[in-house]
């Protein structure tokens, strides 16, 4: 299994005319995904088509659920108009929307955060490089890729992984693979300071998941998601899990490209969220060549098998 | 994107948030007619620059004091005399200092007492928080440090703004009663509406004041906005001081890179924030020094490129440079041969380390050697982070 997705997840697309959602359009299609429909409004009835695939655009993420039984959508339209796309997901009902949008006022998204509260969708994102549960073809192919995550660089098998980052998770996901594991399931949340789904949700996940036996953690400064895990991994996680923080030399009040990436104060620095790490038993990479190394480490520890 | 001091009040008054009467001078000829705005009497002459700690600063000709009481306007025509055009070097500018371009002058009021309040993002909620104390004029990271029950938080719904039982909450924190707590009370509530119409990221007045007379002021103010939300404010961009940004930032903003000077001498180019973050610490934990943080993005181009080994080869300070590139969905040839065309175009002397890994990278390591071009060859990011910290050494 996997979390989440599983290679039978029916996605649609919001912004799929976009040129930027076209083209992870046509590399989830590649990939093998179930991608049946896209959403731009005014463009419905319309097709999108690429290597033999006919997609149906629709005008409304309500109309294209309806008529194709989509329960994912991933966002890839512009920030001014992605807190809108979002709530029209949750308006509709569907169990995910993965918001790659990176940009989106951070007022938009305390709306859109407050509007969706107790909803039944969950949000990822926004500002990520969204999900991808491999596929059992040749590298990886036939797995749910989606968003803008490289799909080949993945593998089947029992590592989750969960980052703010998006080269970071992919950094993590090319070691495991080249180390001839694989993941289960592999999720960026996003970089900004409000986002849908935290850290400690995705680890909850993996944690009841039983086909993922190992966790890679991955965070930056700023906030305190990363803390809010280690924590509750302390007390209930009993998988392997190796962390990683990227930020350590950042100087404070300077925002790293990230807009959540930040260091206000002495709680949200690399080296508090490390100690935490530490303290809960989390196995520290040193540095991120290391990240896969330091999940082998733990689960050596723990007498845990990743094959 | 932070704006000055007296551009900040100007905003307050605008919302009704009340502040000293002030007026701002940008030449010494402007300093009589921004006095003759004000009233005789004691007056402030405050520097304005982007940074704080103003007031304990000290110029680089030695002049102390970023920030100055004077007794009559006269005397704040002089002072204000040694801050134009100086440069005012304090805790938070770094020793190069902050020429100040801008002086601010304000009537000076008599306090009674001073207090904090500021209004930002709590992330933890992901709702706007008010954060109050009794504790003002002081820095307010040692008061959450020494005598954390000094402070109070309350946080916002976004979908209802500050109830009136929260501003309450906020009056009883600050122990004030009376007109004191009436006068407060509306600046509270009018400091959040500018801080939620303006897309403001933080809004702090450190010191708020109460007066003898009953009234409540705004003594400082320090405004920044989320830059994500600028392009619906052209009011606010075109209050953007481009004096107090560092020109290859500005440069970088416009060729769409993220770009943030350090004072190392390990220059990087990387793409993704998160890796080019990990990037600076890998390079100061092999022992060496970054000179910059530098995200390319997903989509950089050969023209990208360029502009950025141009925005870095700027930094006279960079020794070296540490090339890190994990293509995931870009071509790694692509980025090697921009990479082979901005060597050539700038025509570099420097080290260059370069680690390529992702789509297409056997094709980008093999353009790279075919280029003839003096760079060497990283395996992994900690393979090239030692062989670029041994370059500089």
């Amino acid at each position: 299994m996997s979390i989440l997705i599983t290679p039978a997840t029916k996605i649609l697309v919001q912004g799929i005319t976009g040129a930027f959602g076209a083209k992870h359009a046509q590399l989830s299609l590649d990939y093998g995904t179930q991608l049946v429909a896209g959403v731009t409004p005014g463009k419905g009835g319309q097709f999108f088509e690429h290597a033999g695939h006919k997609v149906p655009i629709f005008n409304s993420v309500h109309e294209a659920a309806a008529a194709t039984g989509a329960t994912v959508s991933v966002i890839f339209v512009p920030p001014p108009f992605a807190g809108d796309a979002i709530l029209e997901c949750v308006d509709a009902g569907l169990d995910l929307a993965v918001c790659i949008t990176e940009g989106i006022p951070i007022k938009d998204m305390i709306r859109v955060k407050r509007a969706i509260t107790g909803k039944k969708t969950r949000l990822i994102g926004p500002n990520c490089p969204g999900l991808v549960t491999p596929g059992n073809g040749e590298k990886s192919n036939g797995g749910c890729r989606i968003g803008i995550a490289p799909g080949y660089i993945h593998r089947k098998g029992h590592v989750g992984v969960v980052s703010r980052s998006g080269t970071l998770t992919y950094e993590a996901v090319f070691q495991i693979t080249s180390k001839g594991l694989g993941q289960s399931t592999s999720v960026g949340i996003g970089g900004d300071p409000v986002n849908g789904t935290s850290h400690l949700d995705v680890i909850k996940l993996f944690n009841e998941d039983p086909d993922t036996k190992g966790i890679i953690l991955i965070g930056e400064i700023g906030g305190s998601a990363e803390v809010e895990a280690a924590r509750w991994i302390k007390d209930h996680c009993k998988k392997p899990v190796a962390g990683f923080i990227a930020g350590a030399t950042a100087p404070a009040g300077r925002r790293m490209g990230h807009a959540g990436a930040i260091v206000g104060g002495a709680e949200d620095t690399a080296a508090a969220k490390i100690a935490v790490f530490q303290e809960c038993g989390i196995e520290v990479a040193a540095t991120p060549t290391d990240m896969a190394d330091a999940l082998l480490r733990a689960a050596a520890k723990k007498g845990v098998s990743l094959a | 994107m932070n704006i000055h001091e007296y551009q900040a009040k100007t905003l307050f008054e605008k919302y009704g948030v009340p502040v000293p009467k002030g007026a701002a001078a940008k030449t010494a000829e402007e300093f009589a007619t921004a006095l003759a705005t004000l009233p005789e009497g004691p007056t402030m002459v405050k520097s304005q620059i982007h940074a704080g700690g103003r007031g304990k600063g000290t110029f680089t000709d030695g002049y102390k004091g970023g920030v100055k009481f004077c007794k009559t306007k006269a005397d704040a025509l002089a002072i204000a005399g040694k801050m134009l055009g100086n440069t005012l070097v304090t805790i938070q500018t770094g020793p190069a200092g902050r020429k100040v371009q801008t002086v601010y002058f304000t009537v000076a009021s008599d306090i009674k007492k001073e207090y904090y309040l500021a209004i930002l993002l709590d992330r933890a909620s992901s709702r706007p928080v008010i954060v109050a104390s009794t504790e003002g004029g002081v820095e307010i990271e040692k008061v959450a440090h020494d005598t954390p029950e000094k402070i109070t938080k309350v946080v916002i719904d976004p979908s209802y703004g500050v109830a009136d039982f929260q501003l309450r909450q906020l009056i009883a924190a600050l122990e004030l009663t009376g007109n004191e707590a009436k006068n407060a009370a509306k600046l509270i509530k009018n400091l959040y509406t500018m801080f939620w119409e303006t897309d403001a990221a933080m809004v702090e007045v450190n010191p708020l004041i109460t007066t003898p007379a009953g009234d409540v002021l705004a003594l400082d103010a320090k405004v920044s906005f989320d830059s994500n939300a600028l392009y619906r404010h052209p009011e606010i961009v075109a209050l953007r001081d481009l004096n107090e940004e560092d020109p290859k930032e500005i440069e970088a903003s416009k060729y769409d890179l993220a770009y943030i000077a350090l004072d190392g001498n390990i220059a990087c180019l990387v793409n993704g924030a998160g890796l080019a973050m990990s990037t600076m610490d890998i390079i100061k934990h092999y022992g060496g020094n970054p000179a910059n943080f530098l995200d390319v993005g997903g989509g950089a181009s050969k023209e990208k490129v360029i502009a950025a080994f141009k925005i870095i080869l700027g930094d006279t300070n960079v020794k070296g440079i540490f090339v890190n590139i994990f293509g995931g969905i870009m071509d790694c040839n692509v980025i090697a041969e921009g990479i082979v065309e901005a060597v050539k175009e700038v025509g570099l002397k420097l080290p260059l380390v370069v680690r390529l890994e992702g789509n297409n990278v056997a094709k980008g390591k093999e353009t790279l050697a075919a280029s003839g071009l003096a760079l060497v060859s990283g395996d992994t990011m900690a393979d090239a982070a030692q062989k670029i910290v041994k370059l500089v050494a």
